[in-house]
């Protein structure tokens, strides 16, 4: 295995900063890339930065994992599965090259391919954290199936670094698809959403779908002779595979406009709602990209009826970005944190006020 | 090692008397069905790790959802702990009943209450038979994934509880890759959903925190299970070797050809006699080793791979390959492998199963030392592994009426999880930690990492009223016995070697 990403340890300094911090106690606001500082309430504190914390500690590619420090690049290790025929198929965006891995796990932002093949959370097999205690620890491993003790490593995918810093990250990796097709068909959204239901009940090899301005974009993955069978079945133009790059980078014109940016996930079978603004629709239906100048509790009840919940893109917009817990949940995030880091130590506030 | 909680090193636990408790708990629960005499309680001493029996204070069987909750709340305010229990089909003594403790048994929730199947999901209540989601399901085309062998008997919350697998877990992922939402009450009694039937879900990930907690952390009433389109087409076949290492070669080999297949097996020699010797399978009885390769998804892509299959089986050595020609005889093919727990069960009066995890690449070296540990305990070991994930299920076959055999069982069992350690891997796969592997937590985990775990726990169920003694291990306890395990070559009964 050749690769260029650089093997710098840095455990060491990132303990002596945590432990100075500890000692002082001042709050950490832990970063990556910094590439989703958009996402979620500002933390005022010292930095804790992970991206000189490099390196693929281990990367057998018959054993569908590779290991990696936090502040890897994602780019760094897209370009390196891809040499290997492989790839991450949550395809979490890598904002221009500059997010980190440690990032990835912690936001748990997933791309395109989400619906069809699963979450950043449910690719992550093991992790190595730094707790707010100061102590370097290992939970998970880097076999497929491991149901020993608590499962912390996916715990903290998704948890913004309010429970841990994340050094290092074990991931189930994929064999490439052999072939890939992508498609494009104008119907409104209406007819796309229906289209898609009944694509699903035919199982077609489905791994991309996403509309807007009254064009349907489908993405198809797997066999060579399924892909085939399938551009066959649904008659509809194709397309170069940059729209979804540029899907999940946020670079489609639609992103561009001036209005607050939220995204709604709801079951990707509820009905389009009337929105006070533009909709993109991705994953099939289940994220809808709404930009709009309406006040945050129109776009809340709006995905509530939905039966899901919004999360605001755009910062400054609204005090709470991330959907409010119910309260007996919002309890429970307290008492954890109260347990795991009783100092709020780590990211204080980042994804609620109270925790 | 006796699997019975022992105050001294797992905890104290509340002392009270058990007909006071029986009548409080029958003022506080009208309606509620208590279990009580020695004879009613006897079905309930032991979970699917049989050789290990406790006797409950009492046990329980409400109906309603109210009714866990009052008896959750019942039993935090009186400070009775609780153990629940689903279909008791579990391996590790997950659901072992506590003396001191009031077993809730969950059977009774046993409807399913919704299929979707536009949506492709179900919602079905927690002592619903794995194998009944996918029956409800088939009308639609459709099925639950995860296959734990147990799918007949096991339940969908012990599922949960466990983050059960199965054959399949390779292409389709555990349980917790397969459930979209639970309903859970906690000690306190408040009713908490965890998940969304969208794809995420705002805050901490609790679904995957919940997910495999072993009746820790609260109890499961509902679970929202992701149901998907049954496999067009599906393919096997069975490939000889006149080696383990080829064998476990071959796998690496197929992986790294860019193929997933949806089952890989292996079985050793043993396991492939006894097989053959209950089921008729039609196994290579001579063979070392034998690959199940299962490959399914549409017709022209499952043969294109089933090609390239056979030509790296060939390349790699393979002895003899079969593909199955029909249904039938795909059956066939899988009915050794299915059968091979109770087939191990009939040339041994006892055995014990273990369910380590190792990289791949670690095969080879694993099985030379399970095969020198045989030797020094003097107990053969059968070997059946998921080869496709790297779990591995080895079979220690002993005979309980004789002296000494047991603790030998055990000892050699704590010597192979201990070994899956250290190549990397992990003690349990798919079976949990229950009570049976409590003590090789203190070799996978050192005494910070287990504080977190107290930690998570405590922001649950900071009184320690569920399930306590199972899961994992208090300090106390790895001073005590975990120690021994540490320094590799120590053996727990030196005075085993003279056998």
């Amino acid at each position: 295995m050749t690769t260029n990403i650089a093997d710098q340890d840095q455990t060491e300094r990132l303990l002596k900063q945590i432990h100075e911090a500890m000692a002082r106690r001042t709050p950490l606001r832990i970063r990556g890339g910094d590439s989703k500082r958009h996402l979620g309430r500002p933390v005022d504190a010292d930095e804790l930065d992970t991206r000189d914390h490099t390196g693929v500690v281990r990367y057998d590619p018959t054993e569908l994992v590779i290991t990696v420090r936090a502040g890897t690049r994602l780019q760094d290790l897209n370009n390196l599965l891809r040499a290997n025929d492989q790839h991450l198929p949550p395809e979490a965006p890598d904002y221009s090259g500059v997010a980190t891995v440690g990032g990835m796990v912690a936001a748990a932002v997933a791309g395109p391919r989400r619906p069809w093949a699963g979450s950043v959370r449910d690719f992550v097999l093991g992790c190595r954290v730094i707790s707010a205690q100061g102590k370097h620890l290992r939970f998970g491993g880097e076999v497929m199936k491991n149901v020993a003790g608590y499962d912390f490593s996916r715990l903290l995918a998704g948890s913004h670094g309010c429970l841990g810093v994340i050094t290092e990250v074990s991931l189930k990796v994929l064999p490439l698809p052999r072939a890939s097709q992508s498609l494009c068909l104008d119907v409104d959204a209406d007819s796309a959403l229906r289209l898609l239901a009944q694509w699903k009940r035919e199982n077609l090899p489905i791994s991309g779908a996403c509309h807007w301005d009254n064009r349907l974009h489908i993405r198809l993955e797997g066999g060579r002779a399924s892909v085939e069978a399938a551009c066959a079945r649904l008659n509809a133009t194709p397309i170069s595979d940059q729209v979804w790059e540029d899907l999940r980078e946020h670079r489609l014109p639609f992103f561009q406009t001036p209005r607050t940016l939220w995204r709604l996930s709801v079951p990707a079978t509820t009905a389009l709602a009337d929105f006070p603004g533009d909709v993109l629709l991705d994953w099939g239906g289940a994220q809808r990209w709404v930009k709009s100048d309406a006040p945050a509790r129109e776009i809340r009840r709006i995905a509530a009826a939905l039966r899901g919940h919004a999360t605001c893109y755009t910062p400054g917009v609204d005090d709470n970005p991330f959907e409010p817990l119910p309260p007996e949940i919002l309890r429970l995030h307290q008492r954890l944190k109260a347990q795991l880091d009783p100092a709020r130590l780590f990211n204080p506030g980042r994804m609620y006020a109270e925790i | 090692m006796s699997y019975r909680y022992i105050e001294s090193v797992d905890g104290a636990l509340p002392d009270v008397d058990k007909e006071s408790v029986l009548l409080k708990l029958r003022q506080h629960v009208p309606q509620l069905r208590v279990l009580h005499t020695e004879e009613e309680m006897r079905p309930y001493e032991c979970d699917g790790l049989s050789a290990y029996r406790v006797t409950p204070m009492l046990v329980v069987l409400p109906e309603t959802v109210e009714q866990v909750r009052q008896i959750l709340q019942f039993a935090s305010q009186f400070q009775v702990p609780v153990v629940t229990r689903g279909a008791g089909t579990g391996l590790s003594g997950g659901a072992m009943p506590l003396e001191k403790g009031i077993l809730l048994v969950m059977t009774r929730f046993n409807q399913i209450l919704s299929v979707d199947p536009v949506a492709c999901l179900a919602r079905v209540q927690p002592g619903v038979r794995n194998l009944a989601i996918s029956e409800a399901a088939a009308p639609y085309g459709l099925y639950y994934a995860p296959d734990p062998s147990s799918q007949i008997a096991c339940s969908i919350g012990g599922n949960v509880a466990e983050n059960a697998g199965g054959v399949h877990c390779l292409k389709y992922g555990l349980t917790l890759h397969n459930i979209l939402q639970i309903k859970v009450l906690t000690i306190d009694g408040d009713e908490l959903e965890l998940g969304s039937e969208a794809f995420d879900f705002p805050g901490f990930d609790l679904l995957a925190l919940f997910t495999g907690s072993e009746g820790l952390l609260g109890v499961i009433t509902e679970v929202t299970v992701r149901l998907l389109p049954k496999p067009g087409y599906t393919k096997v076949l069975l490939a000889s070797f006149d080696s383990v290492e080829k064998a476990g070669a071959t796998v690496a080999n197929i992986i790294g050809a860019g193929i997933i297949p949806a089952g890989l097996e292996m079985m050793d020699n043993l396991a492939i006699r006894a097989a053959e010797d209950f089921i008729q399978a039609g196994y290579p009885v001579d063979a070392q080793a034998i690959l199940l390769c299962e490959l399914d998804g549409d017709e022209p892509d499952v043969e294109e791979d089933m090609a390239c299959v056979e030509k790296i089986l060939n390349e790699s050595g393979a002895v003899e390959i079969r593909i199955a020609r029909n249904e039938a005889e795909r059956q066939q093919f899988w009915a050794g492998r299915k059968n091979a727990f109770p087939a191990v069960g009939r040339i041994s009066p006892d055995y014990y199963c273990m369910d380590g995890t190792i990289p791949r690449h670690a095969l080879p070296h694993v099985l030379t030392r399970i095969q020198e540990l045989s030797e020094e305990y003097q107990l053969r070991v059968a070997n059946v592994f998921h080869a496709g994930d790297g779990n591995l299920h080895p079979l220690i076959l002993f005979d309980a009426n004789t002296p000494g055999e047991l603790e030998r069982a055990e000892a050699i069992g704590a010597r192979i999880l201990e070994l899956c350690v250290e190549v990397g891997g992990t003690i349990s796969g798919e079976h949990g930690v229950g009570r049976e592997k409590i003590n090789q937590m203190c070799t996978q985990f050192n005494s910070d990492e287990l504080q977190l775990f107290h930690a998570l726990k405590a922001a649950w169920d900071p009184d320690n009223l569920l399930n306590p003694g199972k899961n994992i291990p208090t300090l106390n306890r790895c001073a005590e016995f975990g120690a021994m395990h540490v320094h590799a070559g120590q053996l727990p009964h030196p005075e085993l070697e003279r056998f």
